[in-house]
């Protein structure tokens, strides 16, 4: 049974929960705001890796002892919290993977190579994380399969005006549900039912949208979703693809070893059942028991409750860099905040966005300064590299004040 | 911890936003591309050399005020000099940059950076080193290729 969130949360004991964003640089708080990037942990996250550590550390699936008992229960026990999490039919749908390049990865090899043949199409967008184009070019080299991307209109949503053509006759659609550079949420329900009805293997790169709200697998109906724990107030480390039953039966292992066989002979082998036919080697035990932490922490939250405040705090932003700046700012994509996350990639009085990070350190900003792993899109905004700065459940005001107002110190230092 | 004032001094600001030697040369100067894969800057450089002297470097593309004033600087720091003698100002500078690839010679350490030394202060930052360092490892690429 899902716990049930509170009504409305107390946004200030939320941020005390982080130890990190408790801390001081010369005497000054620390401004996060990149958890687009990665995110930071609050206090039950680490206590539940610690102490698992401490007192219930042993290996998985593998011996007989009640202590490795007890451990399978804790990693198997994540396992069903991220399920419920998502709203997967059942836990075996949930692979714990790296983290989600390499579950796009996985998807690209092991579905790609049994599937794809010469000349077969693959449809991305061209607002794709390097995680979801680079897999799939090294498919061109391998296979030589064709790329066609999805183009953007000019606030950076998907142009899904000419999307029939460009799946007709492709073998694969697979898209963000979320972009990380502009924030713009894509409508993945009608992605997946235009894909569907072209017959393609569908698959959603969800790592900027299941840290940020509600997540229903079954109501998107996809075949495949990737996405990390570490945004989601997890560790690093690990991340999770979801799959349909019937996809991850028909998919073939990635990689060989311990753990994911069910009989090896010197002539062959035979696989484990999913989901430990996916699951190779020791897996990431302590970070499985910590991504479980963070999902009963966000849920104790509620994701329409983090989507609520992102929102609201996204508007502030937006109108609060607006009305200091007005054209000496941009910001990229979408101005409705019913469209986009908390990610506001800005150019600022053409100071290069290296400089501008430099600066806003100064006062303990934290933003991102570069192409943010999607050049292809940059190339199209017609910048070598943008500031990003990205909102989470416990930030607030204060740390977009501190942006806007630190934006102003460099334009003191280079004089515009 | 530093202050900005280490890094952005007013010299490095001037050379930003008055970059010399912008632009590009007509073949055959050799040209070389520079990424900087952290921050996406990409430069190109461009390099005449004749009777082992370089007679004239010029630098286009995008970048941060380290990477451009560490490049406009450059060029005023080379042209006009042996590729010997370039070679030991490109040690001279990354030995500045803490970095030590080949190891100083003893008779580098009588090369004056002139304005360059400004980028001094760029070391107690250690991610801006790769911006300024970006245009010198094009340099070395180039008068590799140019044998």
């Amino acid at each position: 049974m899902t716990p049930s969130a509170v009504a409305s949360p107390d946004w200030q004991r939320i941020r005390s929960d982080f130890p990190v964003l408790r801390r001081e640089i010369d005497g000054r708080p620390i401004v996060y705001l990149d958890s687009a990037n990665t995110s930071q942990k609050p206090e039950s996250v680490i206590d539940a890796m610690a102490s698992f550590m401490r007192e219930g550390y042993a290996p998985i699936n593998r011996s007989a002892y009640r202590l490795a008992a007890a451990a399978t229960d804790a990693y198997e026990g994540a396992r069903s919290k991220v399920a419920r999490f998502i709203n997967a039919a059942r836990p075996e749908e949930v692979v714990f993977t790296r983290n989600a390049t390499e579950a796009l990865n996985m998807v690209a090899q092991s579905w790609g190579r049994k599937n794809l043949r010469p000349g077969d199409a693959v449809v991305l967008s061209h607002m794709e994380h390097h995680a979801n184009i680079v897999p799939w070019q090294m498919l061109v080299d391998q296979i030589g399969i064709e790329l066609r991307f999805i183009p953007l209109t000019d606030d950076g949503l998907l142009d899904l005006d000419g999307l029939s053509a460009l799946l007709d006759g492709a073998r694969v659609l697979s898209v963000t549900a979320m972009s990380n550079v502009l924030g713009t949420i894509n409508p993945v329900e009608r992605l997946v039912a235009a894909g569907r009805a072209a017959d393609c293997m569908v698959m959603i790169d969800a790592c900027q949208s299941v840290p940020h709200g509600i997540t229903d697998v079954q109501a998107w109906g996809a075949d495949f979703v990737a996405f990390s724990g570490h945004k989601m107030l997890g560790p690093s480390g690990i991340g999770v693809l979801w799959g349909s039953s019937e996809q991850l039966e028909l998919l073939p292992p990635f990689l060989g070893g311990g753990n994911m066989i069910d009989d090896v002979r010197l002539d062959g082998f035979t696989c484990a059942p999913v989901p430990a036919k996916f699951e190779a080697g020791t897996p990431a035990i302590v970070e499985a028991v910590g991504l479980g932490a963070a999902v009963d922490y966000l849920e104790s939250v509620g994701m329409a409750n983090i989507r609520r405040h992102e929102m609201g705090l996204t508007r502030y932003a937006i109108d609060s860099l607006r009305a200091r700046y007005g054209d000496d700012v941009v910001i990229h994509g979408t101005d409705n905040v019913e469209l986009r996350g908390g990610v506001l990639s800005i150019a600022f009085r053409d100071i290069h966005p290296h400089d501008l990070s430099q600066v806003l350190d100064e006062s303990n900003v934290c933003v991102r300064a570069g192409h943010h792993c999607a050049k292809p899109l940059m190339r199209l905004l017609g910048a070598n590299a943008t500031v990003r700065a990205s909102l989470y459940l416990y930030n607030d005001r204060s740390d977009v004040d501190a942006l806007v107002e630190g934006l102003d110190g460099a334009s003191d230092i280079f004089g515009l | 911890m530093p202050g900005l004032e280490d890094l952005y001094r007013e010299i490095i600001l001037d050379h930003y936003k008055n970059p010399r030697n912008r632009g590009e040369l007509p073949e055959p100067a050799i040209s070389v591309e520079g990424h900087n894969p952290l921050c996406g800057d990409e430069i190109t450089l461009y390099l005449d050399v004749a009777d082992d002297v370089v007679r004239d470097v010029k630098v286009s593309g995008q970048g941060c005020s380290i990477s451009q004033s560490s490049a406009s600087m450059m060029t005023q720091a080379v042209i006009g000099r042996s590729v010997t003698e370039v070679r030991a100002v490109i040690r001279r500078f990354k030995s500045m940059m803490a970095i030590e690839e080949d190891g100083l010679e003893a008779t580098d350490a009588e090369i004056s950076l002139g304005d360059l030394e400004a980028l001094q202060g760029v070391v107690k930052f250690p991610v801006r080193i790769k911006c300024a360092t970006l245009s010198w490892n094009t340099l070395i690429q180039a008068l590799d290729e140019a044998g």
